[in-house]
Order: structure tokens, then C-alpha cells, then sequence
């Protein structure tokens, strides 16, 4: 049977940003299985075509909402749907962050513009269970103030530390002006003991990642979210390969063990 | 079912019985034929459209028929095309959707019942490139549905190798030109003073029916030891040979290789090499709308790593020079593969070299990264 997509109405859109914005879906017959956070769902916008995305919402009832900015054909498509609009979804797909094998330790999160929507269900989980966690702390960046996403949530989440830090500020900014690695070191973390969670550009990921194996955090234990072209998700387009990684079935959350020698080759 | 049936003998009107046997069985038959200055791969109706007495004649960036006395049917190694143009065909619809006047969306997967095909003259060659699909295809998590409905129903007929040509390495692919398993009828084509005849082993209990549907006879020992003869000296006749070391570990080691800047100087990244390239599986899909708006359709083709949007993201191409796409290309080929899905994905079968428009020989490269890099790759 070949995997054809099912149907999930978009309940709610959400604006984020001027480009971005969140679709909360239902399905309007039978769920998809549950994702975990970190995997993501082929998303197919009727005529336009089919773009990975990573769940920025779980729900234990079968919903779930995709974070999206307009980049394209497809994505354009998305932001452009309205609630009732059906949309037709695949998954789930791929690695999802593994949260759990974090339990005991600090958990220290990374996030740069969009990348932080795959992050949003890792942190809610870590939050919903305190006791089950060390110290959890969320460090995002963007472009500008404008490009901030769930900054309510950020402001109202009972983290250990939260970092919000703009390239670009406007003249009501009061916080961090730079970039995350800037911000991240002041977050109660435990280097030798912590598990990180990094998304975002892949220049922002390298750099993150890099600083924080430099403070002594295991490679493997530094978790990135990684992005290549996509068209199948099922391991056979042969588009997300990463030297020998297929992003779509060993990602696209991976180590940074297994991401590092990978990204430092130009055009891999 | 293994080769542990005794081995039999037919004839030219053996052959003939054996393709109407299988037309008359409803299967789809596809064997080698000649068209348009090329032995193509195309459904045959009658043994009678077989390249009798054609052979070929390769060279980097060149292919040409020549005319053979012999009459040999399956004296001539691989063309153009690849036994995927059939399993994993260029162009396929995957699904469809309708949309009510209500907005409401029906998805329809594309499960049509697809041709049994008998593939007629495989080579070993392209008998290790099949079981490659296979692992790449069906082999994972996920299976591409419409590949493993043609590929369970397909049977397979292979012919043993006789005429290697000068662009072949298959030996040094770890192959060679004697059918390893997965066939279901293997033949060797015999000509001698004896006539003209095809010793046959039997891979699956189907090629056991199908066998004895034709006229045939036990084997005779000249005709086994001609079969085998010819198979053992073809061994030898191997017109390249990929180098004797570890593959996987050299193209590791090759990221940073100057060798990529010299073959990206003469690369035209047209892709043929992934088209004709029986293992090559990558494809890309697209949206296809008709006219009224509510109907979409989901088609897959093939696709080249060589081609600029392979790599697209919303910034632009992650492989941009041509030296980064003939490297995930090769290293992929030759590297890679075998940590996605467990092997080479290289066969020896040296079409990529025949069917370059600037003659860029795989193992000419693979033997420049080697001496370039020197010792600490070796075996």
C-alpha cells in the first residue's frame, strides 16, 4: 500500500511573524500514529506540493501544529491556508529528540529563529515533569524582535534561565543584542552531566555546538536538528543524504558526534 | 531453491517455446533488442526480435553495434538501459487528490495491478544491480510500494556473460560474468561446431515449471564444459578493473581529494551516468494539476544528484560546483552505499563510462584518488 497522505483540518492559524506562522491541525478522520518531539510530518498543500516539517505541538489527542514560515511554493501555500482548509499529512518520520534519555540531568535548550518550533514539544515536556529533570534552560535568538516566535511562552515558561537574543534590535529592545553562544553560557548547566538541544540555521548549529563541546559537554550528548531537500521521507529519493547520513530516516535529529565531521565539509 | 538441479540444454526453438510460453502465460516479456543503432531493452513478443548476431563495441563516451558471425543472441554487453527503466520506471504516478466543493480532500493511492514481467538476458551484472534496488527499495523500513509490486511479480532469466566489452569491470566490482543467485532460469549462450544452444540452470522452483513447459534436454558435458569455458575466460577478458583496495575506505578518506577539481574540469554534470547507471535510484516528484483546480496528482521521475535542485534548500543548493556533485556522486557510489544500505552500489557493468558524453571512466578516477592519497587507504 503505498503511503499516501491523510487528511488533517487546520483548526487554527496562528500568526507569528510576518513570514511565519502556526497551523494547529486535526485529523478529520483516522490520526496518523503519535509523533514524538523532534520528528516530522510530510505536509502536502493541495496543488502546490509537499514539504517536511517538524512537529511544533503534540497532543495526546491526535492533534498536532506545524510551525511554518513562507519560503516557497509549498510553504507560501501554508501560511496562506485558513482555518477549515484540509491539508494532507505523512508521518511520522525520523528521530525525534529523545528527551528521555536526558531524565536526571540539566537540559539546556538552543534555538535560532524557526528552529525553535521542532524544540516547543521537547520543552514543554521537559517542563510538565520538573522532578524528572535537572535545571532546564531555553536560549533563543532570532533575526530581530519581529522574528521572535512564542515570546509569551517564553516569558510565561518556569524555566531555570531564559535567554532571548536579537541580531538586529529595534528601539523598544531592552534585552540581549548578538548571537546565542553570546547568551548561552550564563544558563545553569552542567557541561559534563547536561544534555543539549540545538536547532536553527546550520551556521548557528555549528557554532553552538562547537562552543558548547568546547565547555566540555560529550558530543553525542549535544542533539542537532538537521535540514536537507526531502521529497520522499522514506529513505528512497536518496535528496537528504549527508555523506552517509539519510537525514529523513537517521535524522534529522542526530548527535553532534555523528553531525560534526559532516558539516565541516564544504558542500557534503 | 538453489543451482542444485541438474542443468539442461535448448535450442534456438527451445528459446523461441520459452518466450511463448511466457507471452501465452500473460507475462509481459522485456529482452534485448535493436533499435535505433542500440541494443535497448523493450518488450519482445517472439525470441525472433533477440539481437541474433549482434555484438557491441564500448569505449569511454562510445558505443557501437557490430555485426557478429557467430549469430550469438546474447554476445553483447549492457546498453543504454538499465532493467529499472522497468522495476523503477522513469515517470510514476504515486497518488491522487480530489477536493469536494466542501474543501474536504480524498487521497487515492495509485495500486494498480502492474505488468508480470519476464526479463529475458539479464546479466549477472544487472542481477547484483536488481538485488541493490531491492535492499535500497524494499529493504528498509519503508518499502516503495509500486517497485515491490513489479519486482515480486517479476521473473528473472539471466544470461550469462561470454563478451565482456571493453568498458566492463564487473570482477573488480566483485562480480563477475557467471549469474550469482536470484535468477529464476540462468542461461549460457553456446556456439559451436555443435550449433547454436543455450545451457540453462534452474534458480527457483518457477524457472523449474517454466523449463519444463519448453522442449529441452539434459545437459551434455561438451555443452557444460563450453558454458563454462567461455564464463571462465570471460573472468579474463574484463576490459577495466576498478583498484584492488578498499573502496569504501579510499573515498572516505577522498573528501578533500584535488583529484574532484580535475574531473569537475571535464564533468558536464548532465547526469547521464545516473540515467543509465543500473543502480541509480534517486528520484524527485511533482505536483501535477489539471484544470478544474480539484484535482492534483503526486508523480515521481528520476532525478541526478548532478542536477543543481538536488540539493535545493530555501537558500539555495547545499552541492553548488560541479566538483561537490560528481563527488557525492562517486562517494555515494562507492562509499557511502554501503553504510546506508549495505554494500556497494557499483556493479561493474561500465555504462557510466560508455554513455559519458565526455568519456570520464569511473575506474580511471578511483585509480587517480588512490594514487593521490596514496598508501593509508590500502587493504
Amino acid at each position: 500500500m503505498t503511503a499516501v497522505p491523510v487528511p488533517y483540518r487546520v483548526v487554527e492559524r496562528r500568526r507569528e511573524t510576518a513570514d511565519s506562522v502556526t497551523l494547529r491541525l486535526e485529523p478529520v478522520g483516522d490520526a496518523l500514529a503519535e509523533f514524538a518531539p523532534g520528528q516530522f510530518a510530510m505536509v502536502h498543500c493541495f496543488g502546490r506540493g509537499e514539504i517536511p516539517l517538524s512537529v511544533s505541538s503534540v497532543q495526546a489527542t491526535g492533534g498536532l501544529a506545524h510551525t511554518v514560515r513562507g519560503v516557497g511554493a509549498v510553504s507560501d501555500g501554508l501560511c496562506e491556508t485558513r482555518a477549515g482548509d484540509v491539508l494532507g499529512l505523512r508521518g511520522p518520520y525520523g528521530t525525534g529528540w529523545e528527551l528521555e534519555r536526558a531524565r536526571g540531568r540539566d537540559v539546556l535548550v538552543v534555538a535560532g529563529g524557526i528552529g525553535f518550533a521542532p524544540l516547543r514539544p521537547l520543552i514543554l515536556r521537559a517542563l510538565a515533569e520538573p522532578e524528572a529533570y535537572g535545571r532546564v534552560s531555553v536560549v533563543v535568538g532570532a533575526r530581530t524582535p519581529a522574528d521572535l516566535i512564542s515570546r509569551e511562552e517564553l516569558e510565561r515558561w518556569r524555566t531555570a534561565y531564559t535567554g532571548v537574543t536579537v541580531d538586529w534590535p529595534d528601539t523598544a529592545w531592552r534585552g540581549d543584542v548578538g548571537v546565542v553562544t553570546q547568551v548561552m553560557g550564563r544558563a545553569p548547566f552542567d557541561p559534563g552531566d547536561g544534555w543539549a538541544f540545538v536547532c536553527g540555521p546550520e551556521p548557528m548549529i555549528r557554532a553552538t555546538a562547537r562552543d558548547l563541546a568546547h565547555l566540555g559537554v560529550p558530543p553525542e550528548r549535544i542533539r542537532v536538528s538537521l535540514e536537507r531537500n526531502m521529497r520522499c521521507a522514506t529513505g528512497h529519493c536518496g535528496h537528504c543524504q549527508l555523506g552517509p547520513v539519510l537525514v529523513c530516516r537517521d535524522g534529522p535529529v542526530v548527535g553532534w558526534d555523528m553531525a560534526e565531521p559532516l558539516l565541516s565539509v564544504r558542500e557534503l | 531453491m538453489t543451482v542444485s538441479a541438474p542443468c539442461a540444454v535448448i535450442d534456438k526453438e527451445g528459446l523461441d517455446a520459452l518466450v511463448a510460453a511466457l507471452v501465452a502465460e500473460g507475462r509481459t516479456v522485456v529482452g534485448p533488442t535493436v533499435r535505433d543503432g542500440a541494443i535497448v531493452l523493450a518488450e519482445l513478443t517472439s525470441a525472433d526480435r533477440l539481437p541474433y548476431g549482434w555484438g557491441v563495441e564500448l569505449d569511454a563516451g562510445r558505443y557501437r553495434l557490430v555485426p557478429r558471425a557467430d549469430g550469438a543472441a546474447f554476445a553483447h554487453s549492457s546498453g543504454p538501459q538499465s532493467w529499472k527503466s522497468f522495476l523503477h520506471p522513469a515517470r510514476e504516478r504515486l497518488w491522487s487528490a480530489d477536493r469536494t466543493p466542501q474543501g474536504d480532500l480524498s487521497f487515492t493511492a495509485d495500486d494498480a495491478e502492474p505488468p508480470s514481467y519476464a526479463f529475458l538476458g539479464v546479466r549477472p551484472c544487472d542481477l547484483r544491480a536488481i538485488a541493490i534496488q531491492d535492499r535500497v527499495l524494499t529493504g528498509g523500513r519503508f518499502e516503495d510500494s509500486g517497485y515491490g509490486r513489479r519486482r515480486r511479480r517479476a521473473l528473472l532469466i539471466a544470461a550469462e556473460c561470454t563478451e565482456p566489452g571493453a568498458t566492463c569491470f564487473c570482477v573488480s566490482a566483485g562480480g563477475g560474468p557467471a549469474a550469482g543467485p536470484g535468477y529464476d532460469l540462468a542461461l549460457t549462450e553456446v556456439v559451436d561446431g555443435y550449433g547454436h544452444r543455450f545451457l540453462v540452470r534452474v534458480g527457483s522452483e518457477e524457472g523449474a515449471r517454466l523449463l519444463a513447459e519448453v522442449p529441452h534436454r539434459s545437459a551434455d558435458q561438451v555443452t557444460e564444459a563450453a558454458a563454462c569455458g567461455a564464463v571462465d575466460a570471460a573472468r579474463g577478458r574484463m576490459g577495466r578493473a576498478l583498484p584492488t583496495v578498499d573502496l569504501r575506505t579510499l573515498l572516505g578518506a577522498s573528501l578533500a581529494a584535488e583529484r574532484w577539481d580535475d574531473v569537475a574540469a571535464r564533468c558536464l554534470t548532465c547526469g547521464n551516468c545516473t540515467m543509465v547507471c543500473p543502480t541509480c535510484f534517486c528520484t524527485t516528484t511533482e505536483e501535477v494539476t489539471d484544470l478544474t483546480g480539484d484535482h492534483t496528482e503526486r508523480w515521481q521521475r528520476w532525478d541526478s544528484c548532478f542536477d543543481l535542485d538536488f540539493s535545493s534548500l530555501h537558500e539555495g543548493p547545499v552541492r553548488s560546483s560541479g566538483r561537490s556533485r560528481y563527488r557525492q556522486w562517486l562517494t555515494h557510489k562507492l562509499g557511502t552505499w554501503h553504510d546506508q544500505f549495505g554494500s556497494s552500489g557499483c556493479v561493474g557493468c561500465g555504462r557510466c563510462i560508455a554513455w559519458c558524453p565526455a568519456g570520464i571512466d569511473i575506474t580511471e578516477e578511483v585509480a587517480a584518488l588512490h594514487t593521490e592519497l596514496g598508501a593509508e587507504t590500502e587493504r
